[in-house]
């Protein structure tokens, strides 16, 4: 049964992956669709911080704000995306220690 | 590689995802091998731990395949983004005929927001970020299935903002080129909050999707936003 899922699962999230890819640029599209299209990564982006960043430590959402504030100033100042990710952890650790676990 | 440099961030914050997702599926009754196939076959995230959800539930192992198809529909929009922006030869190798598959597979949330707004995409830095990434959530499976509970909540909690940091800072350099970039990704998070809290029962996959339409055309109605891609795509 396990197996069975696991086999199922497999078969359903790869297929829709690769499709588009395999169809390639012999998909052509209009020009509205295209503009569309290109806002996508930043719809994502926003959708995928939010709520989701209020649930970095269940009980304080704000500790997961915090961290990503400090992670958005340090992101004005540099390019590299792993500086605002070492903060973040930082903060996120070092709160929980301050208020208690 | 520059692929495996950009993927370091999203590797650390998949690594305590895994590790959740390991402890988990053999707490559900997966063995230490179903748990690593899971995310050696399956490699969906949110699917695997709704898949362990539904399976503590008494669910059928057709009911967990739909449900995986419908949270998993969002990485078909997002691999015709990466089909029109990754330059997939038309060959007649080998190379060529599996390129489409591999790369595919390595489709998530996080790889298509690095890759999608990396200025010149070449199949090398994906490669390299999906590999990065891939081995990521494998390992961590692999230690969390194995090691329960080795780590200390409070540094895997921790490690886990580092999604959300890296989202920010990649989404940050966007802003700057255009206002308009920012706008839809406020109005993408606040859709998302909006229709889980008007559909509770909506499964996460479907906010997602949801939010993306809507914000997008937002942003397609509003202004150009993000001219160099529109640019790129006229030049191809």
């Amino acid at each position: 049964m396990i197996w069975f899922m696991i086999a199922g699962m497999c078969l359903v999230t790869f297929v829709p992956r690769v499709i588009p890819l395999v169809l390639g640029r012999n998909l052509v599209l209009p020009r509205w669709i295209r503009r569309w299209l290109s806002f996508f990564p930043y719809a994502a982006l926003g959708s995928l911080i939010f709520p989701g960043i209020l649930t970095v430590v269940d009980s304080r959402p704000w500790i997961g704000l915090a961290a990503g504030g400090c992670a958005a100033l340090l992101a004005l100042k540099s390019r590299n995306a792993i500086f605002p990710v070492l903060a973040a952890i930082a903060v996120t650790v070092g709160l929980q220690l301050a208020t208690g676990t | 590689m520059r692929g495996v440099r950009a993927g370091l961030p999203v590797a650390v914050g998949y690594v305590p995802m895994a590790m959740a997702f390991g402890v988990l599926a053999t707490q559900t009754g997966l063995s230490f091998f179903q748990a690593g196939a899971m995310s050696l076959f399956v490699y969906a995230g949110a699917s695997q731990f709704a898949s362990l959800g539904l399976l503590a539930g008494g669910a059928s192992a057709l009911a967990i395949v739909l449900a995986t198809l419908v949270l998993n529909f969002r990485h078909f929009l997002m691999s015709i983004v990466l089909s029109r922006r990754l330059p997939l030869r038309h060959g007649r190798d080998h190379a060529a005929k599996a390129a489409p598959f591999v790369l595919g597979f390595g489709i998530t949330d996080e790889t298509f927001v690095v890759a999608s707004l990396e200025d010149l995409l070449s199949i090398r830095f994906f490669l390299g970020l999906i590999v990065t990434v891939y081995l990521a959530w494998l390992s961590g499976t692999l230690i969390g299935a194995g090691f329960s509970s080795l780590i200390p909540a409070i540094i895997a909690r921790g490690m886990g903002v580092a999604l959300y940091a890296m989202f920010i800072a990649i989404l940050i350099p966007g802003v700057k080129k255009s206002w308009v970039n920012g706008l839809v990704a406020v109005a993408g998070g606040l859709l998302a909050w909006g229709a889980s809290a008007a559909l509770p029962a909506l499964p996460s996959g479907w906010r997602i999707v949801i939010a993306i339409l809507a914000a997008s055309a937002l942003g397609a109605v509003i202004g150009s936003g993000d001219e160099t891609a529109a640019e790129r795509e006229e030049a191809a």
